[in-house]
């Protein structure tokens, strides 16, 4: 038994270590990876204490199952719909929702249900993990073996070392009110290419709706709808590649690139993603609708800055959980007070006065 | 389109960008003719940096004085180059014509982009300037030694590719074991040095072991 570990019993789809990205090497072609849904696992770093960019797993489709195998350990799970199952050793269970933290002791397992609206949810660990960091980050990219766990998604039987092997016995804390639902309306600033396209084009990709095809993972979404024409071909000298470009190959499909894009790339791309909305696009699935809307850098701009500000103050929106009994607040959250209960939540349910 | 003076105006721009440290600016990537600023919009206005860049603009194109010469061994032909003699089919050269020309010639690396480490180099003898390969390979091996147009490349890992496979080097352009893992950076300078069979088998073992170290040769003029 390795001491301050995590032991993978199941290791889900696919799971790997992403932190916020590494950043700095684009030049070098390395690409930046890191967490497709960066508002998720920085708001479940945020239940277990952590600072915002510790590394922890990303979680696709189907969730893992871990053992604890050191004293103690803390942690929470982050994403539309996702939840975390904890069998004890004595045979109990109990459910925890997301962005609620939850103290592990030794023998403990842990199955994550991913999420169920989004298609990413996050494990945040108090402390964070134990691995080297490769040009400054523990993001795992695949593609280039590098990053995370030796370079690859979690496999079954590995020890995930963890940088504290036990946490104190503290009021566990949860984070109400944090909605990582997908959204179906992406701002987008227009260029640096949109000279390349028929204003035909502009206006329907502006106007129609694009559906997110199964050709969706970490590098980007294939989308489909409205075939948008190029006014001056599909091939342009390779360029650099923004977080949230949105390229058109000769198909006249677009795709939206995501964490694991390539650092430059040759077809023409008709806008970029504000980053306030990067997150909500890193959790769409396949089979999602999906609306652009045009704004200026400076709408941008402002979009990000009142998003930092509220991500900025996190910590202070976050509330005690109540060991026992009822707890309001979570019945207001379960749609109780309108009257609607929450049939999913049978805990919740049994205890209503 | 591709233009070596374009290329040393965006180097010597980031050069220059850098130099100047302006806040907020999160890293920088020359291309073959631009140069792309990520920044941080929190700690800086797009409009501000603009203000910030713009006097940088127009710079002499001067070449980077961190531009560096690598020679890089090769095996041509055979399982290391399997197009070699395609190539000198298709260009009417003998496959030791091919392997001239391409060694002849001092490449400049235009930008690194594709896979970690690969640099994009030119510019290659027209001579040997052929279309790339109707249908691409879905696995090259890693330091594939490659030409496509008057464009030369080298595979940092194995990976599906169209390029034409001319030789291969045992140096490895990524490798996470060393402090650099990248070898190369845009504005370096590369030739290619053909070596027998043989010491393409001894230069990959240590290679492999972690021990080729190769270092830039000297700074060209």
């Amino acid at each position: 038994m390795s001491p301050h570990a995590f032991r993978v019993i199941q290791p889900g789809l696919h799971t790997t270590v992403q932190d916020l990205g590494r950043v700095g090497s684009q030049r070098l072609g390395i690409p930046v990876s890191g967490a497709l849904d960066s508002l998720a696992l920085r708001a479940a770093n945020v239940v277990v204490g952590n600072a915002q960019n510790t590394a922890g797993l990303e979680i696709a489709v189907l969730g893992p199952v871990l053992e604890v195998e050191t004293s103690s350990v803390r942690v929470a799970v982050a994403g539309d719909g996702a939840r975390l199952t904890v069998q004890h050793t004595d045979g109990s269970s109990r459910e925890v929702a997301a962005l609620e933290s939850i103290r592990l002791i030794q023998g403990d397992r842990l199955r994550v249900t991913a999420s169920t609206g989004g298609s990413v949810a996050y494990l945040a660990i108090e402390g964070g993990l134990a691995l080297p960091p490769f040009l400054g980050s523990l993001a795992t990219y695949v593609r280039g073996g590098f990053g995370g766990l030796e370079g690859r998604a979690l496999a079954a039987g590995d020890a995930l070392t963890l940088v504290r092997g036990e946490v104190d016995s503290r009021q566990e804390l949860r984070l109400p009110g944090f909605d990582l639902a997908p959204v179906s309306e992406i701002r987008v600033i227009l260029g640096p290419q949109d000279d390349y396209f028929s204003a035909t084009a502009i206006r329907d990709f502006l106007s129609m709706p694009y559906t997110v095809t199964q050709d969706a993972d970490r590098m980007g979404l294939r989308l489909e709808g409205a075939k948008l024409e190029h006014a001056k071909g599909y091939n342009i000298v390779s360029d650099g590649i923004a977080p949230g470009s949105i390229q058109v190959p000769g198909s006249g499909q677009p795709i939206v690139l995501l964490s694991d894009r390539q650092t430059t790339g040759g077809y023409p791309k008709i806008a970029t993603v504000a980053s306030a909305d990067l997150a909500a696009l890193g959790r769409v699935r396949p089979g999602m609708v999906l609306r652009f809307r045009s704004v200026t850098v400076a709408d941008a701009q402002a979009a990000r800055r009142s998003l930092e500000a509220r991500m900025a103050n996190l910590a202070g929106a976050l509330v005690a959980v109540r060991p026992e009994g009822p707890d309001l607040e979570r019945l207001y959250d379960a749609n109780l007070v309108s009257g609607v209960a929450h049939a999913h939540d049978q805990d919740t349910w049994r205890h209503h006065p | 389109m591709v233009d070596r003076a374009v290329s040393d105006q965006v180097i010597a721009l980031a050069d220059a960008i850098e130099a100047k440290a302006i806040p907020g600016i999160v890293e920088l990537v020359p291309t073959f003719r631009s140069l792309m600023i990520h920044y941080d919009p929190l700690r800086v206005d797009a409009a501000d940096l603009k203000a910030a860049v713009e006097p940088l603009l127009g710079g002499k194109g001067a070449v980077s004085h961190r531009a560096r010469l690598f020679t890089l061994p090769v095996a041509y032909g055979s399982d290391f180059g399997p197009d070699l003699a395609e190539v000198a089919e298709r260009t009417g050269h003998s496959q030791d014509d091919v392997v001239r020309l391409h060694t002849a010639v001092t490449y400049h690396v235009y930008t690194l982009g594709f896979l970690p480490g690969y640099p994009y180099m030119g510019d290659g003898p027209e001579e040997l300037s052929l279309p790339r390969r109707e249908s691409p390979r879905l696995r090259v091996p890693m330091g594939s030694v490659c030409i496509a147009f008057r464009q030369a490349g080298v595979y940092s890992l194995e990976s599906p590719g169209g390029w034409h496979l001319l030789g291969r080097t045992p140096v490895r352009l990524f490798d996470t074991r060393r402090e650099n893992a990248v070898l190369l950076a845009p504005g370096d300078k590369i030739r290619f040095e053909p070596v027998s069979h043989d010491s393409y088998a001894s230069l990959a073992e240590a290679a492999a072991a972690g021990h080729l170290d190769i270092r830039p040769t000297g700074v060209p003029s």
